[in-house]
């Protein structure tokens, strides 16, 4: 550990002022957060879990806590708009909650939808359980909970979703979380809570973008957890500006027959952290997890997947797929545990990297460790270049170079969007990831 | 149209192509047989610029240009087409969107008006049904899950829509049961012009009974080591490859041309 309070971007976190809620639980869970924040400052690279994305840079700066101005900075809506993604919104800027941007009056039945700000002014007595604890996920690593820690001190607002039970709710629900550019680099939080309940259904696209070039950094927590049998469609679209720096926790968990499919792209974004953390808790739970990170120029994004399987005949499948250009590191680590007693767990994980310039660099690090019997497991990882016998396959068509490995590359990202059920989405999505390539 | 002259090529620095020597004229139609390990495919390959292939000797003229200084693509541009022996499958490039980019980028060197959607569609939907390939495979993804004769179909299918003026085909009877043969064969005649020269690459003859060829030269040992018309095939077909090695033993024989 860092000695924690000399560092800058510590110091600055700290000097924040905690959100007070009024609510004595509450505030007393996010005094003890911070200081435990405070006594553990940021994991430095002995942390096994931060080996290949170092905090010295980041761990220098300083961020202006919370944004007064933000229920009034102009953001435009059209960085936003989605095709395909029409439902409910709801949108935060910096942050802070925006109802003139979000659209959630007219909800369909058995959806509930609202700021976490909201919520707390309300009966926050069912928010208490998962408020209380810094992640959902049990498994979490010690060390890596910095982070996690000053978002559950820090943050003020974020979604609270419930889907009842067997509700199925066909519209996607939009969460949009926009940086803005304001007078002073800015630090902002936010902490979701979503479930569906038995039976339940829903798609949902979480999406970052960003209101100007500034530097920022930003913490999300969300915890997601599906009943016996609820079934989850989760977009994940993170397209900030190249000075936004992301540290993102999900703890995912699945119950009885629960199954989700999880599509990511990261693209943008400076320094990117995305910790995915899923528990199969229920027999015949399933998770499917696709992904894409490109990181171009000197992005640096970080994927660290983690998978347990904890019941019988669980099933977990995942595809990601790297690109790293010019200076740009990139990094995989896909984790899958198999639990003593999670018989007939078929799990499967693969990840395969391009690189396309020799700067580029990505580490990818698929681990497996099996404790039940009759598992079903496979992994794999790859780093390579484009297949030389394709490239020529093009050119030899008439396609010049540089076209023909535009065309693989896009092609190499867009299998992990393939499964993705809303067309006019998948087709949004494969246009941006073609617009990410080199030309 | 091509003039191959005393052609030398190595592959990872063995030699293969040893003197070859080989003039096609716009409207024939060349059959190039051979034992296997002849550098049948090596020619094929030099030819479309594929990488790992060099020249150390020799020339090849194509309308008056070198076509051994220009990139594959370029190649494209000014007609030359190479049917693969083995099609390449490329997962998540859409068929028709490949196809359209490749002609595009054709015309566009040939200064000539790039096709829309539209155009283009109408174009496939004309070359579909002379090739008879159905228009399920336009919508997959370039040769994936294709069976062999498809992905043959596929390559013959191209070459229709690309109109090349050479078109080298490598092997593109290997694998085909006796109905897909036919079907390429048919593809390949209803390109047959005065305009376009073919080079057909082959290990059996049965491949032209059903595009019969102006010319039939042996390829053995890097060498053209006998030209002759399509009778010559049927000789092959009777004495075999060995018959003909016998009566030209290596470094006997000045490589044959034929004008």
């Amino acid at each position: 550990m860092s000695q924690p309070a000399s560092l800058p971007l510590v110091a600055s976190l700290l000097d924040a002022p905690l959100p007070a809620s009024g609510i004595a639980w509450l505030d007393a869970s996010r005094r003890e957060n911070r200081a435990a924040f405070a006594a553990g400052g940021l994991p430095d690279a002995r942390v096994e879990a931060w080996k290949y994305t170092a905090l010295r840079g980041l761990g220098q700066r300083s961020f202006a806590g919370g944004d007064a101005a933000a229920a009034t900075r102009v953001v435009d809506a059209a960085a936003f708009a989605l095709p395909g993604v029409d439902g409910p919104r709801l949108v935060f800027v910096n942050g802070v909650f925006r109802a003139d941007l979000s659209a959630s009056d007219a909800l369909p039945d058995g959806l509930s939808l609202q700021p976490l700000s909201q919520a707390l002014r309300g009966d926050a007595e069912p928010l208490r359980f998962a408020l209380s604890r810094p992640a959902l996920v049990g498994h979490v690593r010690e060390a890596a909970d910095a982070f996690v820690r000053i978002n559950a001190a820090s943050a003020g607002d974020g979604v609270v979703l419930r889907v009842a039970a067997r509700a199925q709710i066909s519209a996607p629900v939009h969460l949009v979380f926009v940086g803005a550019a304001a007078e002073a680099e800015l630090a902002w939080h936010a902490r979701n809570v979503i479930e569906l309940g038995e039976g339940a259904s829903l798609s949902l696209v979480e999406h970052y973008v960003s209101s100007g070039e500034q530097a920022q950094l930003a913490t999300l927590v969300s915890d997601i957890e599906l009943r016996e049998g609820a079934r989850l469609h989760h977009t994940v679209l993170q397209n900030a500006a190249l000075g936004a720096n992301l540290i993102r926790r999900s703890g995912l968990r699945l119950h009885a027959r629960a199954q989700a499919l999880l599509h990511v792209l990261e693209l943008g974004g400076a320094l990117v952290r995305h910790d995915l953390q899923a528990e199969l808790i229920g027999d015949e739970a399933q998770l499917h997890t696709r992904g894409a990170f490109m990181p171009h120029g000197r992005q640096h994004v970080d994927t660290q997947l983690a998978i347990r399987h904890q019941a019988l005949n669980t099933t977990s499948t995942s595809n990601w797929r790297g690109v790293a250009n010019d200076r740009a590191r990139g990094v995989f680590r896909g984790a899958i545990v198999v639990a003593p007693g999670a018989d007939g767990s078929d799990a499967s994980l693969n990840n395969k990297n391009l690189l396309l310039s020799p700067t580029a660099e990505i580490d990818t690090k698929p681990e497996l460790e099996i404790y039940a019997d009759e598992v079903k497991a496979a992994h794999g990882a790859t780093v390579g270049q484009l297949d030389e016998r394709s490239l020529f396959y093009l050119r030899s068509r008439g396609i010049p170079l540089t076209e023909a490995r535009a065309l693989l590359t896009a092609a190499f990202c867009r299998a992990v969007l393939d499964d993705l059920p809303n067309k006019a989405l998948r087709e949004h999505l494969s246009g941006l990831l073609i617009a990410q390539l080199p030309a | 149209m091509l003039k191959i002259e005393n052609l030398h090529a190595r592959v990872e620095g063995k030699e293969i192509l040893k003197g070859l020597s080989l003039t096609v004229n716009a409207g024939e139609v060349h059959a190039i047989m051979g034992p296997n390990g002849a550098g049948k495919s090596t020619l094929g390959h030099v030819l479309s610029g594929r990488d790992g292939y060099e020249v150390t000797a020799g020339t090849v003229t194509y309308n008056g240009i070198d076509l051994l200084a220009l990139a594959p693509e370029e190649r494209a541009a000014t007609g030359v087409f190479l049917a693969f022996q083995y099609p390449v499958e490329i997962p998540g490039v859409n068929n028709t969107y490949f196809l359209r980019a490749a002609l595009n980028a054709q015309r566009k060197v040939r200064g000539e008006k790039e096709l829309d959607s539209m155009q283009f569609l109408k174009l496939v939907r004309e070359k579909l049904k002379v090739m008879q390939i159905s228009d399920e495979l336009l919508h997959r993804a370039v040769n994936e899950g294709f069976s062999g004769g498809e992905k043959k179909r596929n390559e013959i299918f191209q070459m229709a829509v690309l109109e090349p003026q050479l078109a080298i085909l490598d092997e593109t009877d290997s694998g085909l049961d006796i109905d897909a043969l036919k079907q390429v064969a048919q593809g390949v005649n209803t390109l047959r012009s005065p305009e376009r020269a073919f080079l057909m690459i082959t290990h059996y003859q049965r491949l032209l009974d059903y595009v019969v060829p102006d010319f039939v030269h042996v390829l053995a040992d890097g060498r053209i080591v006998e030209s002759g018309d399509k009778s010559l095939a049927l000789k092959l077909e009777e004495h075999g490859y060995a018959g003909i090695a016998a009566s030209h033993p290596a470094g006997s024989h000045q490589a044959g041309a034929v004008a």
